[in-house]
């Protein structure tokens, strides 16, 4: 799964579908984050599903793109399946990354998706890397970089603009302003009015969109991938939308009020796609219904597989931390193993029981 | 001097947890210096991501309690050029894993330039950063980074056990005019302590605090493994084993007459920190022990730290790798 066409009833009807995969899956997440069963931390994408869907939308399956903490999404959009996805967030054997990486660092190399990102601003220098291998091997390929409002303020986002644009690139900045990075609204850390003009610094394209209608951003980025594959470089794309949860799940979210989350709601990019897709008589609201249950029976299914799949072995504590790993880290491994998967109690001591002179003094 | 004997010099005590304890710091420095200002991302009005900044937006205002852009690089940058033009920035870096993105000012700045301008720039910077795994955080957020300041020359590193030892530390961090790292590892910020209400406590920096006596083995721990050591020498002296727990809260300057003393008396010596285990803080310790007692140990030295990995999210996962009390109950058998 990968690009579709948003230009036919039969793309528009799937761009919808991965919306609402999405918001069912966030949704799902957050209740599980709730009851305590994912651990660590989850940033949800729910009110920005049209920024992650319209922008794969307009790549093809080869494409890379490189995401953020708040990753759910872009693994919908690029077309990550949601049960190896649960499988990860809930640390498990079968998830994307083995349980190692949870929420924050989910990935699918193959499926060229280089990973959720726990450090802000990390994505888009990983993205001007992958457009330097395409570039250097003549690929039909791009890659996309997605970054907070936030993540503009890191100067290694403005170092892989400017490295792109100056080799020319085939590299795509997509900047999710959802007016906040974290507590702190993007005003405060900003004195741009669009942060698509920044792109002005690196003479590429910067345009700002509306991040809350699919379309719109899928033609952005069918416009900057057109001109990535001419040869031309990269373009900026500022997409502006809104979180509707908190920061993470359990913030308590003192920076803003009901009244403008409500105000954003009124805009949903699921309800407004929605009604286009009635207006225009390519859906009725009882098809509508059917793919919203069938979704969420299909999200269902994947909570169910995350829960009774199997967690890691703890010897696989010790695995891929190198191609080849050495004996510091091996001689873990094989306590781990020789102890039947129980934790063994002296794998931490770097002297050997035998050898010890221990025992005489007392 | 032992804890206990610190604690009765200090008589006047309130028993408050480690994140209050910092934050009980932090407002006493900022009332005692104008010229104090704490910088960091979302420490404001949302109080620091793990809630030891918060409230202090509200009694000190927003040019005192400053919210940065989330430009690790740029502020670390921008406190270090603070620090040497007269004000006395306090930098609350989120995660220490982190540092990766501020590296640069740190190593290159900020330790250096005291040094290179022959004495003639003041270096008066604190950084305080969370570290450790246990909190399903993953690899990007869950480090034990605290070996690399440690090892930099030019930059002073500390590293509280105890609430006590995390107000005193930080006061002492503040006032001093040289680059301080204050490293608070997240999983303590509940834990509770007695602590000295005197606003003029301060714990001066490369002095270690004897946590519990005893005669047979030698504990030094750090962070969150005093407070587990400390209960595993509990349960070994119902077995008769007396192990001497010893917190050097400070790691660079490190109290190294405190631990050599005691290994002197015990013959017997186990380092726990959850850094990893190669190249790090355990192999410092190790060597200063044999270079000035190594005629008094009875048995081979024991190190207690995460194997060389990163921390793994799922939980069985984290727990294989993370150090712990038990560990630390292992070693001593070992040797004892
Ligand atoms: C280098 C770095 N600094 C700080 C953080 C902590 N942090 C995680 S998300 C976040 C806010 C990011 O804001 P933005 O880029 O706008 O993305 P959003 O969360 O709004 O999607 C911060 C400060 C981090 N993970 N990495
Ligand atoms: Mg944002």
């Amino acid at each position: 799964m990968g690009g579709l066409d948003i230009e036919t009833e039969e793309g528009r009807r799937e761009a919808l579908r991965r919306m609402l995969t999405i918001r069912a899956f966030d949704s799902e997440a957050g209740d599980r984050f709730a009851d305590g069963e994912i651990p660590g931390f989850v940033h949800l994408y729910i009110g920005e599903e049209a920024v992650g869907v319209g922008t794969c939308a307009s790549l093809e399956d080869e494409d890379y793109i490189a995401s953020t903490h708040r990753g759910h999404g872009h693994c919908i959009a690029k077309g990550l399946d949601p049960k190896y996805m649960m499988a990860e967030l809930y640390g498990k054997a079968e998830g994307y990354c083995n349980g190692k990486g949870g929420s924050m660092h989910i990935a699918d190399v193959d499926a060229g998706m280089l990973g959720a990102n726990g450090i802000v601003g990390a994505g888009p220098p990983l993205a001007t890397g992958a457009a330097l291998s395409i570039d250097y091997q003549d690929r039909d390929q791009v890659a996309v970089g997605f970054l907070g409002d936030g993540a503009v303020a890191q100067g290694q986002v403005h170092e892989a603009m400017n490295l792109a644009a100056t080799w020319d690139l085939p590299a795509i900045f997509v900047i999710e302003n959802n007016h906040y990075g974290e507590g702190t609204p993007v005003e405060e850390q900003h004195n741009v009015d669009n942060l698509s003009d920044t792109a002005q610094a690196y003479d590429i394209p910067g345009l700002t969109v509306d991040g809350m209608d699919v379309t719109a951003v899928a033609e952005a980025v069918g416009e900057a991938r057109a001109r990535a594959r001419a040869g031309d470089g990269p373009s900026l794309i500022e997409a502006e939308t809104y979180r509707y949860r908190g920061h993470y799940e359990g913030d308590e979210e003192p920076y803003r009020d009901e009244d403008e989350i409500e105000r954003w709601k009124a805009r949903d990019p699921i309800d407004s796609f929605k009604e286009r897709l009635i207006d225009r008589g390519e859906l009725t609201a009882e098809e509508f219904d059917e793919l919203e249950h069938e979704i969420e029976a299909e999200i269902e299914a994947a909570v169910e597989y995350a829960q009774s799949a199997e967690p890691p072995a703890p010897h696989e504590a010790y695995e891929d931390m190198f191609a080849e790993t050495p004996p510091e880290i091996e001689r873990f491994a094989t306590a781990a193993r020789t102890d039947g998967g129980e934790r063994i109690e002296d794998s931490r001591s770097t002297s050997d029981r035998s050898r010890s002179e221990g025992g005489e003094r007392r | 001097m032992t804890a206990q004997a610190e604690r009765e010099l200090e008589t006047e005590t309130e028993t408050m947890t480690v994140r209050e304890a910092v934050r009980q710091a932090l407002r006493e420095e900022l009332e005692r210096d104008e010229d104090v200002y704490i910088m960091g991302e979302d420490v404001g009005l949302f109080g620091g991501v793990l809630e030891v900044t918060s409230g202090l937006y509200d009694e000190f205002g927003g040019e005192r309690v400053r919210d940065t852009p989330i430009s690790e690089a740029g502020f670390m940058g921008a406190a270090t050029g603070a620090a040497a033009t007269g004000t006395r920035p306090v930098v609350e870096l989120m995660f220490s894993d982190f540092a990766g993105v501020s590296m640069e000012q740190i190593m290159n700045q900020m330790a250096k330039m005291r040094y290179m301008f022959g004495g003639k720039a003041e270096m008066p910077v604190t950084v305080r950063t969370t570290e450790g795994g246990g909190m399903g955080a993953a690899s990007q957020h869950s480090g034990t980074i605290h070996t690399w300041m440690a090892h930099f020359p030019g930059l002073m590193a500390v590293a509280p056990g105890t609430a006590a030892s995390a107000k005193g530390l930080t006061k002492a961090a503040i006032r001093s005019d040289d680059p301080v790292f204050v490293f608070e590892n997240k999983m303590i910020y509940e834990q509770e302590g007695a602590v000295p209400t005197d606003d003029e406590f301060t714990i001066p920096l490369g002095e270690a605090a004897i946590e519990r006596e005893g005669e047979d083995v030698t504990v030094v721990a750090t962070q969150r493994l005093v407070g587990e050591s400390l209960q595993t020498a509990e349960s070994l002296a119902e077995a008769g084993v007396e192990a001497e727990v010893i917190d050097p809260r400070s790691l660079y300057p490190l109290d190294t007459e405190t631990i050599v003393e005691s290994v002197r008396k015990t013959g017997r010596l186990i380092v726990a920190d959850e850094s990893p285990l190669s190249y790090g803080t355990h192999a410092e310790i190790v060597a200063r022990v044999q270079e000035e007692a190594f005629f008094s140990l009875d048995a081979p030295i024991q190190r207690v730290g995460t194997p060389d990995t990163h921390m793994p999210f799922s939980t069985p996962l984290e727990q294989e790798v993370l150090p712990d009390g038990d560990d630390v109950r292992e070693a001593i058998e070992r040797v004892t």
